[in-house]
């Protein structure tokens, strides 16, 4: 019993501290430089392409790809 | 070859299905087992006619709209049913003379109530999340829905759950935990179409020809991915016999009840809200004509709420034989919630500024921010029932009735008319609403149909709760039961008539829309060619 309460115990700490830890990993990639931009881009991308699908591209584009491609 | 296969596999099922039937050991079972024949058995016949002819041809340079038509329109179905069963059942609450002798044990409060739960959540705002999500899914990813008639198959093999379901209430086959009633087999049914579900959400994502992975689309396959998650957790069960609807449950005691409300809380989490915020960071910025406020608000709003929802189920156990630490954690979390619901709120709302003119001359609009302001209130009334002193009043009480109201009616429902009147004329191709008057008349019979029934039930549930609790010199309990029930009379018939108004704002909702479809002229094309981007 003894050594499931403190593995038990060890484990929800180290697994909270984990999610925190990613979580705040997420908030501050969020700040990274550059961001602006790709969330003002995709905030107004809802704003095209109502009517029928994109047929600008033959291949699907998928996101590293296609950041790639724009910046050439 | 394939055509014969599918014969076959139908053929055999509907025969199996007939001859469990005739072998039936309860009613529902009976009826379910009549239903799937005569659902294959149709399928057959469908199917029989049209073998050799060509498969229906996918399009990939235009988006798949007819299945989210069908949705629409079982989503304003479903919607004024469930809403007439609730007032069916307010008015039987307030005169329990309603429960007529003659349709006992089929019409009575306790086998209609889950089914309006079930109706409202999972017919009307199941419907609206599958159109929705199909609709916002090809727009932000520019790319027509994956798996060709997968789709179909998802939106008629939900309805047929949603039947199941309901027949199975109606006649005596429920697992009694709450919003998880329905029997062994319509779960497992349901868990087919999910994944199916999944299926055509996920490829169509990853055909999409946009770099980026719109924000609403993060809470649509949040919904999907952990509303499977629970259905399958909550629903682990060996049926007795294939002959019969009953099932034991592996879970039991207090691991059973914290199981049961880990799922209805994030069924609440995942289902009513992650779900319906995919539909107001689209529908919106889209019907405002803005982006939203923040993008990065709105991603932190994502995570925050994903890390946080999954652990306050435990409030619905407070001063239960659940351990004190895990009364505690749910209670800790759910007031942590505050900050992520009260972020998208904000998030929502600020979307308008700069446009807030449009309150005034667009009820659409006016409709998606009431039901903003309707997630925000009951995001703070949730957090705040979840404190364990706050809960020994409010617990079993009517307050939580006016809790979920105020969220479902409020924020579920004004967002999904909202989105009803958006894309009603766009895929149809109207030039656009009926009347805007007659939403108008919507928007303020809802909103007073709201108000009526959230404030009677705060009025009827802390008076019900301080009774309870109400202590002579002696320390004897002053009031009986029977006495709480006597003293909610005038806020029953208040309740009741709150409900009739919200309904009949719902079918003038469906007039409205009847007649856009019907009697608006076709939209034109744009005289010019917009030029690509």
């Amino acid at each position: 019993m003894e050594t499931y309460d403190t593995l038990r115990y060890f484990i929800s700490i180290a697994s909270t501290v984990t999610m925190f830890a990613l979580f705040v990993g997420v908030v501050l990639f969020l700040f990274r430089p550059g961001s602006k931009k790709v969330h003002e881009e995709t905030s107004n991308m809802i704003f095209r392409n109502d009517d029928r699908p994109s047929l600008a591209h033959d291949a699907p584009r998928t996101g590293r790809h296609a950041d790639k491609q724009e910046a050439k | 070859m394939w055509d014969f296969v599918k014969l076959f596999v139908l053929a055999a099922i509907a025969i199996f299905a007939a001859y469990i039937a005739s072998y039936a050991r309860d009613p529902a079972h009976m009826v379910h087992m009549v239903i799937i024949m005569l659902v294959a058995g149709g399928l057959f016949i469908w199917q029989i006619r049209r073998v050799g002819e060509p498969a229906a041809a996918h399009d990939p340079t235009q988006y798949m709209d007819g299945v989210i038509r069908y949705g629409v329109i079982a989503t304003a179905f479903w919607g004024v049913v469930g809403f007439l069963v609730g007032v069916v059942i307010a008015l039987q609450l307030t005169w329990p003379e309603l429960n007529f002798t003659w349709a006992q044990g089929y019409l009575n409060f306790g086998r209609l109530r889950p089914l309006h739960t079930s109706a409202v959540i999972f017919a009307f705002g199941g419907n609206a999340l599958i159109a929705s999500a199909f609709y916002v899914v090809q727009r932000t990813s520019a790319a027509r829905l994956w798996g060709g008639n997968l789709a179909w198959f998802v939106f008629w093999g939900y309805q047929l759950f949603i039947v199941l379901a309901a027949t199975g209430y109606v006649l005596g086959s429920t697992q009694g935990q709450e919003y998880a009633e329905p029997e062994w087999l319509a779960n497992l049914w349901l868990t087919i179409v999910w994944v199916a579900f999944l299926g055509v959400f996920l490829g169509t994502l990853i055909n999409r020809r946009e770099p980026h992975i719109y924000v609403a689309n993060w809470f649509y396959l949040a919904f999907i991915v952990t509303v499977a998650m629970l259905h399958v957790v909550n629903n682990v069960q060996v049926p007795v016999s294939v002959y019969g609807s009953t099932s034991i449950p592996v879970w039991s005691g207090v691991q059973s009840a914290m199981i049961q409300w880990w799922y209805g809380h994030n069924a609440v989490g995942f289902f009513l809200t992650a779900g319906f915020l995919g539909m107001m960071y689209y529908f919106i910025p889209k019907q405002a004509e803005r982006p939203v406020y923040s993008y990065k608000l709105s991603i932190i709003h994502f995570w925050a709420l994903i890390f946080l929802y999954i652990w306050a189920g435990p409030h619905h156990l407070h001063y239960t034989a659940l351990p004190d630490w895990a009364q505690t954690l749910g209670m800790t979390f759910s007031i942590m919630l505050w900050m992520p619901s009260w972020g998208g709120m904000i998030n929502g709302l600020m979307t308008l500024s700069g446009a807030w003119d449009k309150l005034r001359t667009d009820p659409v609009i006016r409709m998606m921010v009431v039901a903003v302001g309707f997630y925000g209130m009951a995001t703070f009334e949730g957090p705040m029932m979840s404190i364990r002193a706050v809960n020994s009043l409010s617990h079993y009480t009517d307050w939580t009735i006016g809790h979920v109201h105020s969220g479902a009616l409020g924020w579920n429902g004004m967002i999904t008319f909202g989105m009803l009147y958006y894309l009603v004329p766009r895929l149809w191709k109207r030039d656009g609403l009926y009347s805007l008057s007659l939403v108008s008349w919507h928007f303020w019979l809802a909103t007073i149909g709201i108000v009526l029934y959230a404030a009677s039930m705060w009025v009827t549930g802390i008076m019900e709760g301080l009774m309870w609790r109400q202590v002579d010199a002696q320390g004897f309990l002053v009031n009986s039961f029977a006495d709480t029930v006597a003293a909610k009379f005038p806020m029953y018939v208040v309740r009741s008539l709150g409900g009739v108004l919200f309904l009949a704002g719902a079918i003038i909702m469906c007039y409205n829309l009847w007649k856009t479809v019907t009697s608006v002229g076709e939209k034109k094309p744009a005289a010019a060619a917009v030029p690509a981007e």
